[in-house]
């Protein structure tokens, strides 16, 4: 079928050229309409150098040097303000990802309290390997008795005043070491994210480089605190996952089954939507209002929490959310948190589509609220899906357009399930490494954004990583596009240089790994901090490299930020909104590496961005000498 | 007689911030303020637009007053006449919405206003001495200027990159 240049301009996915035509045909528009909309975007937005901060403003800086405002009403320069700006994106961002993971640690408090409304712990080694960091008394003690003391333990993580997060411990002695001497080593998860704010209020700090720093401490509360325990709770409450086979991208729909589909972040909710859906009344009430049965299914990093736990097939990406609805297929758009396109509301209403709201902190317009508590979990979860299934009967056929693509994919690859796969020690990696069979490991992440052709950042970085022997790490919306295009199959190796395509085919493993939803980037930090420690050094002298090809929110800021922080030299395949301060710029680009070891750089052509990643990786081997 | 002012506009200075759009819209409110016209019905309207050309052009782009203007040559009910400083206007009691103008105009400046059922455009902010666009304008992108200093201060600026370009 010939599409439109502007259809095939938008994305590499045939799924999605299917779902854009579709999409004119009735008229509707999606994120990319929007995005086409709002053209030209403000100059000083995308800067970074417009200020809100306080009302004598809105101030923004002309970036232009003879002319128009160089300093905002208190005085701010640039830099100030830029600096200002960026630190604020990275407390949004680690906001997100430790309430994620308070949720988690009060999920597993409900649990241990036995008030947990069906949930229970489910990998008992990892509770006590958790509890082993906190040295938590393990022996004679029940489960619940040592998750109890464990979930007291990571919940006092966010609000904790003085000291250090646990779980920053697991950084080699190098790294903790250094951020102790810079002043980064987070107290408390809550009180660095809370030290953004007040640094950034009018008339605190007006230092862009003690900002900056600033900026990282709470990034590294986020990726060695928050993030790692959403992580590792949710191993400890559903299963720590281990390689799992599935499909992804919209033909994972059914024509003939109730299609309930999870989309958000957290696996508290959706856990219990996949247990209610196997329950034999929903099950039998699905038969009896004409459906074959009910198939879930998710979107971003929900769906990537169950992919990799129970093989759930995953209809797509960030940018598919929309689609999947336009499929008019959906009986249940069914969300939690972050992420989740408020346009949702107003789509669904063109369908038969319930669009269900269920966290108390995120509500949207035109959605149904059916408030999910953790203490009524599978209660809640069953009459959810039974609205769903209830729904059916309303779907109109003659709206219905699936597009038959889904592609089979290997996913579910946690730091336990590699060594696992190596058989119980890293060393075989770490062999292939020094032998240069593998060059290096690249954690490639991220979210989709209309601003680049979707998928095709992702897609084309990674195949040029593996090229060239690069094995490759990835989670989140990386992962669903790595997924879609056949990248996490065995038969992927194919595709990758002789020196990995060996490893790959030995093991039997894909050369790109799932490792799950974009908190688990946790579990790269731990990879990667273990093979740093196995080799005695620090991560920033390990050959690793990181990349976000496609980002757009404040989470992937924060991401960025505890990634350099830790030492991993990262690519932005778009541009951050801080090119209007030179100070910032260079920062962040170059001044870094004397501080941290590491640096960003922006690359919007992907092949390029592998090319500095490739570069990059082979400076550490030779500095390494292997 | 003194030269008359036009909006002269540097495409290469505009940042796309749409400002002077606010700005245009709020002069033409009936408070004149942002936060009153924000509720104002009908909407007040830009008559500045900001075009985005790929990969990263940003051009404002408003009525030119043409002396030779198409539009007034070409309306059919007289609608449209230049006034004693030159401006271009168009009376909305004789438009009769035929959208000849808009037919003519090779900037495409020339809007529908839905409401009252007339064509309007740029009208020079008659109530100040610069128009609200060009205060506006954080980078200078659009200059209010007369033909003679404009080009005056690009000849300038002209001699001073041969004279660098000269010198090596």
């Amino acid at each position: 079928m010939a599409y439109t240049e502007k259809i095939l301009e938008r994305s590499i996915d045939p799924s999605v050229h299917k779902m854009l035509e579709r999409a004119e045909q009735l008229n509707l528009e999606t994120v990319w309409d929007r995005y086409e909309a709002m053209l030209p975007e403000c100059g000083f937005g995308e800067l970074g150098v417009c200020c809100r901060n306080c009302n004598m403003g809105p101030c923004r800086i002309s970036p232009f040097d003879d002319q128009g405002p160089k300093k905002g009403v208190c005085g701010a320069t640039a830099d100030i303000i830029v600096a200002r700006n960026l630190i604020r994106m990275i407390a949004g961002g680690a906001a997100a990802h430790s309430d994620h993971g308070r949720d988690l640690a009060h999920t597993l408090l409900l649990t241990a309290e036995g008030k947990g409304g069906g949930y229970e712990i489910k990998d008992e080694e990892k509770l006590k390997a958790l509890a082993g960091e906190y040295s938590i008394e393990t022996q004679g003690r029940t489960k619940e008795q040592i998750a109890l003391d464990l979930a007291k333990a990571v919940y006092g993580e966010f609000g904790k005043q003085e000291g250090f997060l646990q779980f920053t411990r697991r950084a080699p002695e190098k790294r903790v070491a250094l951020w102790k001497s810079l002043g980064i080593d987070p107290r408390g998860i809550d009180r660095e994210i809370v030290e953004i704010m007040h640094r950034t209020h009018i008339g605190v700090d007006n230092d862009p480089v003690s900002l900056i720093l600033q900026g990282l401490k709470a990034s590294i509360a986020d990726g060695w605190g928050g993030s790692t325990i959403a992580t590792d709770i949710s191993d400890v409450l559903f299963g720590t996952p281990m390689p799992v086979r599935s499909q992804s991208n919209l033909g994972v729909l059914k024509k003939d089954h109730v299609n309930i589909i999870v989309h958000g972040h957290e696996p508290v909710l959706s856990e219990m939507i996949v247990a209610a859906s196997n329950d034999p009344e929903l099950v039998a009430l699905a038969e009896k209002v004409g459906a074959r049965g009910i198939n879930v299914a998710g979107i971003c990093c929900t769906g990537n929490e169950i992919i990799m736990r129970h093989g759930i097939p995953i209809v797509g990406n960030f940018l598919q959310q929309e689609l999947a609805v336009i499929t008019g297929a959906v009986e249940a758009m069914i969300v939690d948190v972050q992420c989740i396109m408020p346009s949702l509301g107003p789509l669904s209403e063109c369908f038969h589509t319930k669009f269900i709201s269920t966290s108390p902190k995120a509500k949207f317009p035109g959605a149904t609220h059916m408030e999910f508590s953790e203490e009524k979990a599978f209660d809640i979860a069953k009459q959810i899906v039974q609205a769903a299934v209830e729904n059916y009967s309303l779907r109109i056929q003659e709206k219905v357009f699936i597009p038959e693509d889904k592609t089979e994919c290997m996913v579910g690859f946690s730091a336990e399930a590699i060594v696992k796969a190596l058989g119980g020690t890293l060393d075989p990696l770490l062999d292939a490494i020094k032998s240069g069979d593998i060059k290096g490991i690249a954690g490639v992440v991220g979210c989709n954004n209309p601003k680049v052709k979707h998928d095709y950042g992702h897609v084309t970085l990674v195949r040029e990583l593996i090229k060239n022997n690069v094995l490759v790490t990835t989670t989140g919306c990386n992962a669903i596009a790595c997924a879609k295009l056949g990248l996490m199959l065995p038969e992927a190796a194919e595709q990758a240089g002789d020196g990995l395509k060996g490893v790959c085919q030995a093991m039997g493993v894909p050369p790109v790994l799932h490792m799950g939803s974009c908190v688990d980037i946790s579990r790269i930090l731990t990879v990667c901090a273990a093979v740093a420690n196995a080799l005695g050094v620090d991560i920033s002298d390990i050959p690793v490299a990181g990349a976000a090809p496609e980002w757009m929110s404040e989470k992937a800021v924060s991401i960025g930020a505890y990634v350099v922080s830790s030492g991993i030299f990262t690519v932005l395949g778009t541009v951050p909104p801080v090119l209007g301060s030179k100070v910032v710029t260079e920062v962040l680009t170059s001044g870094a590496n004397e501080v941290v070891g590491a640096t960003f750089a922006v690359e919007p052509d992907p092949v390029k961005g592998a090319g500095l990643m490739i570069a990059h990786i082979e400076n550490k081997r030779q500095a390494l000498g292997i | 007689m003194s030269q008359p002012k036009e909006i002269f506009v540097k495409t290469d200075r505009c940042v796309g911030c749409l400002s002077c759009t606010i700005a245009c819209a709020v002069e033409h409110s009936k408070s004149k303020s942002l936060f009153g016209a924000i509720l104002e019905t009908p909407v007040p309207k830009s008559r500045v637009y900001v075009e985005w050309v790929e990969p990263d052009g940003k051009v404002p782009l408003v009525c030119r007053h043409c002396e030779e203007a198409p539009c007034m040559y070409a309306c059919i009910s007289g609608a449209i006449s230049r006034d004693e400083k030159g401006v271009v206007i168009t009376d909305t009691d004789k438009c009769i919405g035929c959208w000849t103008c808009v037919m003519v105009c090779p900037y495409g400046v020339i809007g529908r206003h839905l409401e009252e059922h007339k064509a309007y455009r740029c009208d020079r902010c008659p109530d100040r001495e610069i128009p609200a666009c060009v205060s506006a304008c954080p980078t200078g992108a659009l200059v209010y200027d007369t033909v003679d200093s404009f080009s005056g201060k690009v000849r300038k600026h002209a001699s001073r990159e041969l004279l660098r370009a000269e010198g090596g």
